[in-house]
């Protein structure tokens, strides 16, 4: 028995119920299309809400923890060496947040193959001053290029010029929180007091809006030249070192590995930032869960229009088989009707799901938050054209298998004599 | 082959269980040779279609040994059963039974495509010449629901023959169609046997057709009279 006698055989089955198929394929269609939708819409959602963090935030932080030393000089003595010692109230000594030799780690960095790029970085705490009130702030020292290049700094710039922290002295980037307390415009002088006491006048050349308002209202960001200036410290000042790497997976095995081989503390971001992991897989198997629910629902759905194509066809069947043909040969023709339901539906579901997505794609959406985007996000990855196309073969194999199998068993004598 | 017999049944037997035990069948020996033109008659209820079930492998339980080609049936397993059906047995129903999705010219290939022995240009160039033996040619590309009673009857005929098989068995073949079908289609079986040497076994309560088959077994309540 040749396949193609099988399918041309099932086709005509299937033609002479042709309204019925089309809707079982229809409910195929729409399932696979609305789990493509709702997967790439999700998907593309956390993207974008990881992003608000992840994004900026690099692989791996190289700094230096202020912390107690690990041994204290009784650990050292010879003669409590046997003894368990307890010392409490340990104070930190007067180490410094200064990464030593940063210039020459930083040169060093880059000449590795696994790291996309390096950035410097310095924080200052500051007072911005508003006439007679204080307000608390922060202020990142950093090289506008490479923060721009590795942390999309620019993205977030939402007024004035970002390159001109580099090209104006003494110029600062105000998150868009604290220019709104103290009421500035760009091109404005404002003065900030530094921890040290020291005042100091800036200029603004720009907004700044992470999307994140906690951030808004006390990040602001200088030029690292600016920065070491304000905290009194030579050029060679470095508290940071940004490394962002070419796979981020690889940060928690590397992180450790600098912190041997430079002597600083190292964190990865996945231990930074655990929790973004967490609700981003949630929301994944959420919707995971609805779209495969979809497909299982379309399954039922033809294994509904199958069995009734069987009670109906139950003369077909009898007198395919009294003249030879086996109950595996029945079976491969009932398989053949409903996949071939499976396949129109996927390849249409799969056309759809595309549109339906570019359709969200075009849809505006602007939030002051997310000052970078302009309509919803959508992530098309092929792994959900893959995973949707796959499992619907599967249901509608299972679909119509338990219904073929009925057919198969179907005895012609007790339908011939019935007449 | 040192006999040249081609159907042989020996000691059926065969029992209904609805709900209380009826035989139907009892001690049904006989067989038929190469050539043979047989007609089984006998009143209605009597067991003709039920024997003949069996005897065409599709009903497997019985007791007693059926024998096809010479070669018991005994053990067989469906799949083996149905490739013995499509290759050996020809069938003709009282009802026509044409598949209403198809033409009649793929009707009467059907079987064909799963003996899967000639090629797709033979085949319909076989079911063609069948069609235009039984004077059907004409209808060869009309859908098989479109067909008049006694057209459809010689289209299973033809159906049961593009295999070429050792027997064509026919429950009651002219029970459904008037007189003048039911005497063309006794003509084209008079053929097959003079002329194309074929092998009939004929179940029929008509016995002005029986009377003019070459041999008739007459059965009553279960049983073939002697
Ligand atoms: N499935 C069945 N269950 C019980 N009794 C049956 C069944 N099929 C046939 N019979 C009985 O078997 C007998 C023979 O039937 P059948 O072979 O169809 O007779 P015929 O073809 O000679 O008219 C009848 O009495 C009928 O009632
Ligand atoms: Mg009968």
């Amino acid at each position: 028995m040749k396949t193609r006698h099988i399918t041309e055989i099932a086709g005509a089955l299937l033609l002479a119920r042709w309204k019925q198929t089309l809707v079982a394929a229809v409910g195929v269609t729409f399932s696979i299309a609305l789990f493509i939708t709702l997967l790439g819409f999700m998907e593309g959602l956390n993207q974008l809400l990881d992003g608000l963090v992840l994004n900026r935030t690099p692989h791996i932080r190289l700094y230096n923890d202020i912390r107690p030393s690990d041994y204290q000089p009784i650990d050292l003595s010879e003669e409590y060496k046997q003894y368990y010692n307890f010392v409490s109230s340990i104070k930190p000594a007067n180490s410094r947040k200064e990464i030593h030799n940063a210039q020459r780690i930083i040169e060093d960095l880059r000449k590795d193959p696994l790291v996309l790029g390096v950035a410097p970085k310095i924080t200052a705490q500051v007072f911005y001053n508003l006439g007679n009130v204080d307000v608390n702030g922060i202020i990142n020292g950093v090289d506008v290029e490479q923060e721009t290049k590795l942390f999309s700094f620019s993205d977030y710039v939402t007024q004035g010029n970002y390159y001109d922290l580099k090209n104006v002295a003494n110029s600062i980037v105000l998150g868009i929180g604290a220019a709104n307390t103290m009421m500035a415009k760009v091109g404005d002088v404002i003065t900030v007091t530094t921890t040290e006491g020291e005042q100091f006048t800036l200029k603004v050349v720009g907004f700044f809006q992470s999307g994140i308002s906690e951030i808004d209202k006390t990040q602001s960001y200088a030029s690292v030249a600016t920065t070491q200036k304000l905290l009194g410290e030579s050029s060679n000042y470095i508290s940071d070192i940004q490394v962002k790497l070419k796979n981020m997976d690889l940060a928690p095995s590397l992180a450790p590995q600098y912190k041997q081989v430079y002597g600083v503390d190292a964190e990865d971001i996945q231990t930074a930032n655990a929790q973004f992991e967490t609700g981003s897989s949630v929301r994944s198997i959420i919707s995971y869960a609805v779209g495969l629910t979809l497909l299982i629902v379309s399954g039922f759905g033809i294994y509904n229009i199958l069995n009734m194509l069987i009670y109906e066809k139950m003369d077909t069947i009898a007198i395919l088989k009294a003249t030879g043909f086996a109950g595996s040969d029945v079976k491969k023709i009932f398989t053949a009707i409903s996949l071939s339901i499976g396949v129109f539906g996927a390849i249409a579901g799969a056309i759809f799901g595309f549109l339906f997505s570019k359709i969200i794609d075009a849809i505006p959406f602007n939030t002051d938050s997310l000052p970078t985007i302009e309509t919803y996000p959508i992530d098309y990855g092929v792994q959900y054209y893959m995973i949707a196309v796959l499992f619907a073969l599967v249901t509608t194999y299972l679909a119509g298998w338990f219904p073929a199998r009925k057919a198969s068993k179907i005895d012609p004598v007790e339908i011939i004599r019935g007449k | 082959m040192e006999n040249n017999i081609v159907l042989e049944a020996r000691a059926i037997y065969k029992s209904f269980y609805d709900p209380v035990k009826i035989d139907v069948l009892k001690d049904i020996s006989f067989n038929v040779k190469r050539g043979e033109f047989v007609s089984v008659i006998g009143k209605s209820g009597c067991g003709k279609s039920t024997l003949l079930y069996i005897l065409s492998t599709m009903d497997t339980d019985y007791q007693g040994e059926l024998l096809i080609d010479n070669i018991s049936m005994h053990g067989k397993s469906e799949k083996e059963l149905a490739a013995i059906r499509n290759e050996k047995i020809g069938f003709v129903f009282q009802f026509h039974y044409l598949l209403n999705e198809f033409t009649v010219l793929k009707n009467v290939m059907l079987p064909g495509f799963k003996l899967n022995k000639y090629n797709e240009a033979e085949l319909e160039s076989r079911a063609l010449s069948l069609l235009k033996d039984l004077g059907i040619e004409h209808l060869a590309h009309k859908m098989a629901h479109k067909i008049s009673g006694g057209e459809k009857q010689r289209v299973s005929i033809a159906r049961a023959m593009i295999n070429d098989p050792l027997i064509i068995m026919c429950d009651e073949p002219t029970g459904n169609l008037d007189n003048s079908n039911t005497d063309m289609v006794f003509d084209i079986f008079k053929e097959l046997t003079e002329v194309y040497h074929k092998t009939l076994l004929v179940v029929t309560h008509d016995m002005t057709f029986a009377q003019n088959t070459q041999r008739t077994i007459e059965m009553e309540d279960g049983r073939i009279v002697p």
